[in-house]
């Protein structure tokens, strides 16, 4: 008698693959670091209230590095900022994910060219999971943005990490 | 309510060849011109001789005039040689209702103004920006230093890359290992 036969029989036991159970419960409950930088922010405050719902994806802030497993740069990053993020994200225990929001945290956005104090592209500090477009992007690309990194940590492997 | 035209008469009887002249060519306010070492001479008579009573700094900005000459590096960068670097004062009298606009003139070689952020506190904050940002040193400002750029901006960057809003301004490649150009 192996074990899958008694998947449904014995009511308060359910058999599932370790990856899939711990995948599982990473994705329903990616606390992000309570953090905004500029305009992007205010979008993304709106994402976490009433009428987007954060939540319902299982996204709340956190006001601390060390119990946050994803950080979204939301704005510009000035190079003074950097390393104040990099210290952040160094706080943060692993499994980490990063959502990069808006064009400046992307690729430096308008002050690409004379933004003598931006950095251009939260990718030259700490490595960046999911971009997500626009200035700022709206709630529900920011939603998607989310979508796609919980694909993405549904796919991860205790044995490998994809990202 | 006095105009720029009586101000300047009042100044120009009180102070004599501190206050250098009276600019109305602009399409903006006249513009009252002074000596950068005798600024807070005339700070503080305009801000307690009555019927003046300019109670409020409303801003204070640092611009560069621009008006070096251009000189080319043999690795072709182009820095401003000479010229001058410009501090301007926006004054306003709540009592008086009336408004004057001050400009000093400093060599962009050794920019030195003299603080007034003992007569409007308000100056402390604007003045190390101006410091921050053009390099204009306030004397005897109690506590000059830079307010928007890291503290450590100067240790990473060349003497052409300390001042960001100067016109000849060039980034550095490198901020603490970031790379800063795009």
């Amino acid at each position: 008698m192996g074990l899958l036969d008694k998947e449904f029989t014995e009511g308060n036991i359910v058999i599932a693959k370790v990856d899939d159970l711990f995948n599982w419960a990473r994705l329903s409950s990616v606390w992000q670091l309570g953090f905004g930088l500029a305009c992007c922010a205010i979008e993304m405050m709106a994402t976490s209230m009433s009428h987007y719902d954060f939540d319902r994806f299982g996204v709340i802030p956190r006001n601390t590095p060390r119990q946050a497993d994803a950080i979204i740069i939301s704005g510009t990053v000035t190079l003074k900022m950097a390393t104040r993020i990099k210290r952040l994200y160094e706080q943060i225990p692993d499994p980490k994910y990063i959502i990069s929001m808006g064009s400046c945290a992307n690729c430096g956005g308008p002050y690409w060219e004379h933004g003598y104090h931006v950095l251009k592209g939260i990718d030259r500090v700490i490595p960046v999971d999911v971009y997500v477009p626009g200035c700022p992007p709206r709630p529900e690309a920011l939603l998607e943005g989310l979508l796609k990194l919980q694909e993405k940590i549904r796919n991860e492997s205790l044995r490998k990490k994809s990202a | 309510m006095k105009s720029p035209d009586e101000i300047f008469e009042i100044l120009s009887k009180e102070f004599q060849d501190a206050v250098l002249g009276l600019d109305k060519e602009n399409p903006t306010d006249a513009i009252i011109k002074i000596d950068p070492l005798k600024i807070h001479l005339i700070s503080r008579f305009l801000s307690e001789t009555p019927g003046l009573e300019f109670d409020s700094l409303m801003c204070l900005s640092g611009v560069d005039d621009a008006n070096g000459t251009k000189v080319k590096d043999e690795d072709g960068t182009e820095k401003i040689d000479g010229g001058t670097l410009s501090v301007f004062y926006h004054l306003h009298s709540v009592n008086r209702n009336q408004k004057i606009t001050i400009q000093v003139s400093t060599l962009r070689t050794e920019p030195k103004v003299e603080s007034v952020e003992n007569i409007w506190k308000s100056a402390n904050w604007h003045e190390r920006e101006a410091f921050d940002l053009y390099g204009i040193i306030f004397l005897n400002h109690p506590d000059l230093r830079r307010i928007l750029m890291p503290y450590d901006w100067d240790e990473f960057a060349e003497e052409i890359s300390r001042y960001p809003l100067r016109k000849d301004y060039k980034n550095p490649e490198f901020y603490q290992g970031m790379k800063v150009p795009y």
